[in-house]
């Protein structure tokens, strides 16, 4: 092995660089300057997510345990920018709130080595390497979650992160173990070859299954998602309910596509009423949310139901169309979020009530929020209507129509708590709405890139195109 | 640019110069130029189309294709024909008209412009869409802004309102989306290439179970937004809370795009289907007509009366479409066109007795015709227009419908059309009572004695729609003889 097939591994070893940087960094960094680490940890990873662009071969690495192909290599950058975005909306609280307690470095490593577990987890080429990115990815989000010590809720959001999340990953280990007891290898080029369905696979694919179900917060695993995100800083919210969500998608679609594929029709059914189970629930239990950030975690929860709806085809249309979503998702949610940071970190107000008169006081506030929204609910001409409509042509193309239908009701009861929003800071009127206020420049430049993102991506549609091309192998 | 385009082109160029707009005057200014320049196009669009005619005889003219989800075969393909251009041109002529009618709009101006040309964006992208991916984005673009328009600057229960509208409109599209997405996948059926296109799609044989299966969908779909029976019910409590200019619009013009989907998606993609459903849903809109008419004579608020009219009517539409011969089908595009002029009238009219009296209930009305008798006039000239008098529309549209439905010969089709037949007389009850009780006798309220005179705004926009009232009742031919001319190649594609 040469040293520059290690360049396959681009992505991990400047993420691992920038990481080290900035410990490095902080030591140098004089006591009266701390903020500035800040401005250089955006910095780097925005040189980073641009680095991550330039095109990379189709390969493997230390016997296949790691791999990567223009797929894997562009969902990568699909987490790079999400997490770009979500560094530059949490800047400023990063600046007001945590910098001052000398922890800024702290936030910054335990969020690359979260995304570099992620990275790992993706690119894996056996369950091994897969193990070890699912544990590298949670493990740092937990000390995330509970980052606002002063808090109670943060430190509870942590403990009930981290608890859930080691069931979840134990459950899938022992999953794996199952698997591999069947199987006989943990090389998943190995495991396509020979697996079958005996009670023991399905038993291991049904807890590997829950396992990453845990982290997708997938109906009935999803209980920990509103109390979490509830407690945790916006940002790992919003980091929780994206990024994390949003690679975990992808490398469960990837190995039911590949590995678990002779198991279809097993899969197929527990996908099925799984993603009915997480639309309802998700949908039903948003309409009555007050606080903003539960009522985001449970839309996130009812997104993820949808997502499942692109699963059902197991074919090249299936991975298109869920990358394709995740990608417009992103985007969407993190506008959302953000505006919801915004206003917190201005005013310390959560709550959808607190919203009522913003238009009339923040304006441009309010249309990122309605256009996030509305993307959400996926209404046309924004982004997340052409990924919700790619999603049912995906399933009906199946022939399930019955889903399909299923799903598009729940579109409609989505659009009912999705106009509250909308209702609250449109059509009523506050003696007590939240004042004007002007975001700094990097929440600015956050909501800014979120916005073109859901204008600009359902419009051009040469991007759907190119995933679609990128997903060949599914074929 | 071609010469459709620009009915999407000269919206979205409005809205963004409204963006930069401050104050009503300028953007009421910006709005009124903008919707100008469309009528012009729209009028324009009609000379163009006849001459184009007699060089083309393609089903859709002006036609322009550029593909845009190559994948998926999703294209933005437009054009027009008969039906589509006289549509066109009614929206344009009511979108002039709001904007006359809100010349005074002095909560959040701006905004109130925007979503009402928006609106229009997804009205006009709707009449010359082809594809079916484009028509549906189209259709979402219309109903939405619906929710804020009403939400905003409505009156009375408008959270309610406005809310129930939208989430049945767009429950609706959602139910339309199963369908279309049933079409889709059925559009290989002969061994085609799947495709969006309308026009391909009519040359398929989609399998008649697809065909029982997607068409009540797409059928229902459509006709939650024309008001059909048992889903008519955000109409009134949506027209009602609605501010004037938004009621006009929304009347006059969207609850068209109902009519006009089944005509041209579901009844024309999916023959068999209509053939095996028609008995049904001609049993849901004969009791929508008479349903609808009967509701209008107990109601006491002039907007509700108007509104479950336009429920009374609209049902004549999906009758007179679901009786499958030219002549009723010529009569249900000239019903819609009829009944978009007349209603957005009636809610112009509304409007400025509400804003001067600040009531709508008939019974504290009275002695109008003293006091604003300009105003008084026309209502009740658009109210005969709404019973069916000749020499205005709504004779000539009725006529045909019921000339066309006559042609069955059956029992079924008989009884129900005597019971639509029947429902003009319900009309003209519930006209003539509202007229006479609002309009006739001493005035009631001694604060009505010096009501303020009808502005030239008003005056304007109340003849821009009484024009076409008239016009389409005296000299209906060349409208009917340009839709008929166009109405050929369905018919023929349903029978």
């Amino acid at each position: 092995m040469d040293f520059s097939s290690f360049l396959l591994m681009r992505h991990e070893i400047l993420l691992l660089a920038i990481i080290l940087l900035l410990i490095v960094a902080e030591i140098f960094m004089p006591q009266n300057k701390k903020s500035s680490i800040v401005h250089l940890a955006i910095f780097l990873f925005g040189i980073h997510t641009i680095v991550g662009f330039f095109a990379i071969d189709e390969s493997s690495l230390f016997g296949g345990m790691f791999r990567t192909d223009g797929l894997i290599h562009f969902f990568k950058n699909v987490l790079n920018i999400g997490v770009l975005i979500v560094l530059l909306q949490s800047a400023d609280w990063l600046q007001e709130k945590i910098v001052q307690n000398n922890r800024g470095t702290e936030f910054f490593i335990l969020l690359f080595s979260s995304l570099l577990g992620m990275y790992f987890m993706i690119s894996s080429g056996d369950f091994l390497m897969f193990y070890l990115g699912l544990e590298l990815s949670t493990l740092p989000v937990a000390a995330l979650a509970a980052f606002e010590t002063t808090k109670r809720e943060s430190s509870e959001s942590g403990i009930k992160l981290i608890l859930s999340a080691a069931l979840a990953s134990g459950v899938s280990l022992f999953g794996i173990s199952m698997l591999y007891a069947t199987t006989g290898s943990i090389y998943f080029n190995d495991i396509i070859e020979v697996i079958t369905a005996t009670n023991l696979s399905i038993l291991g694919l049904i807890l590997f299954f829950a396992g990453l179900a845990f982290k997708i917060s997938l109906v009935p695993f999803h209980f920990w998602t509103a109390d979490v995100y509830e407690g945790a800083p916006i940002s790992i919210a919003s980091y929780l309910s994206v990024i994390s969500k949003g690679a975990a998608v992808f490398i469960l679609l990837i190995l039911l596509f590949t590995i678990f594929k002779p198991l279809m029709y097993i899969w197929e059914n527990l996908v099925y009423v799984i993603a009915i189970a997480t639309m309802f629930i998700g949908n039903l239990f948003a309409l009555r949310q007050q606080n903003m950030k539960r009522f985001l975690a449970f839309s996130s929860i009812a997104q993820a139901g949808f997502i499942l709806l692109g699963l059902m085809t197991g074919n090249q249309l299936g991975v298109a169309t869920v990358v394709y979503f995740v990608l417009v998702y992103v985007f969407s949610n993190l506008a959302a979020f953000g505006v919801v940071q915004a206003i917190s970190l201005q005013t310390g107000k959560e709550n959808m009530n607190d919203y009522e008169g913003l238009y009339r006081t923040n304006p441009k506030l309010s249309m990122v929020m309605m256009l996030a929204l509305f993307s959400l609910a996926g209404i046309p001409p924004v982004a997340g209507f052409f990924g919700k409509f790619f999603l049912f042509v995906a399933a009906a193309s199946e022939g399930y129509y019955l889903l399909v239908f299923i799903a598009v009701v729940n579109v409609t009861i989505s659009l009912y708590y999705y106009l509250l929003v909308v209702r609250a800071m449109f059509l009523r009127k506050s003696e007590h709405a939240i004042p004007f206020f002007k975001n700094k420049l990097y929440m600015r430049l956050g909501l800014i890139i979120t916005v073109l993102g859901i204008l600009i991506l359902g419009i051009y549609s040469p991007l759907y195109d190119y995933i679609f091309d990128l997903s060949n192998n599914f074929n | 640019m071609d010469i459709l385009s620009l009915f999407i082109t000269v919206p979205i160029i409005t809205v963004l110069a409204l963006v930069f707009t401050k104050g009503l005057k300028k953007a009421r200014l910006v709005s009124m130029v903008g919707s100008v320049i469309q009528l012009g196009m729209a009028i324009n669009l009609v000379f163009a189309y006849f001459k184009e005619r007699t060089v083309n005889d393609a089903i859709m003219v002006f036609t322009k294709d550029v593909v845009w989800y190559e994948k998926f075969n999703i294209h933005y393909n437009i054009g027009v024909d008969g039906v589509s251009v006289t549509l066109l041109l009614l929206t344009a002529i009511v979108v002039l008209a709001g904007v006359f009618i809100s010349w005074k709009m002095n909560d959040l101006p701006k905004e109130f412009f925007i979503a009402l040309i928006v609106l229009s964006i997804g009205v006009y992208g709707f009449f010359i869409s082809i594809d079916l991916f484009t028509l549906f984005v189209f259709f979402e673009i219309a109903v939405i802004p619906m929710y804020l328009l009403i939400g905003i600057w409505g009156t009375g229960p408008k959270e309610y309102s406005a809310m129930k509208l939208t989430l049945m409109l767009m429950g609706a599209s959602a139910v339309l989306l199963v369908g279309i997405l049933g079409i889709y996948f059925n559009s290989n059926a002969d061994g085609g290439a799947l495709t969006f296109n309308i026009l391909e799609i009519a040359q398929v044989n989609i399998p008649f179970e697809a065909q029982k299966l997607f068409f009540p969908l797409v059928f229902i779909g459509f006709a939650v937004i024309g008001a059909l029976f048992p889903f008519h019910t955000w109409s009134p409590d949506g027209h009602a809370s609605a501010p004037t200019a938004v009621s006009m619009l929304h009347a006059g013009v969207l609850m068209k795009l109902g009519g006009y989907g089944i005509f041209r998606v579901a009844m024309y993609l999916l023959p068999e289907g209509t053939l095996h459903w028609s008995w049904f849903f001609i049993i849901l809109a004969t009791i929508g007509v008479i349903y609808g008419a009967f509701s209008a004579i107990k109601q006491t608020d002039l907007k509700y009366i108007n509104a479950y009219s336009s429920v009374s009517h609209l049902g004549m539409v999906l009758f007179a479409l679901l009786m499958l011969n030219k002549t009723a089908w010529n009569g249900a595009i000239l019903q819609s066109l009829s009944h978009g002029f007349m209603t957005a009238l009636f809610f112009a009219l509304i409007g400025m007795i509400y804003g001067r009296t600040h009531t709508r209930d008939i019974y504290k009305l009275g002695g109008l015709l003293k006091v604003i008798p300009f105003i008084s006039v026309i209502y009740v000239i658009v109210g005969l227009a709404s019973l069916g008098l000749p020499g205005l529309s709504g004779f000539v549209a009725e006529m045909n419908i019921f000339v066309g439905a006559f042609q069955h010969e059956d029992m079924f089709y008989r009884v129900s059309t005597i019971i639509v037949v029947s429902a003009i007389v319900v009309t003209a009850v519930y006209i003539l009572r509202a007229a006479g009780i609002m309009l006739m006798g001493p005035v009631k309220n001694e604060a009505y004695l010096n009501l303020p005179k009808v502005t030239w705004y008003e005056k304007t926009g109340i003849l821009l729609l009484l024009i076409p009232i008239v016009g389409m009742g005296v000299a209906p031919l060349w409208l009917s003889d340009m839709i008929m001319e166009s109405l050929q190649p369905f018919i023929q594609g349903v029978l």
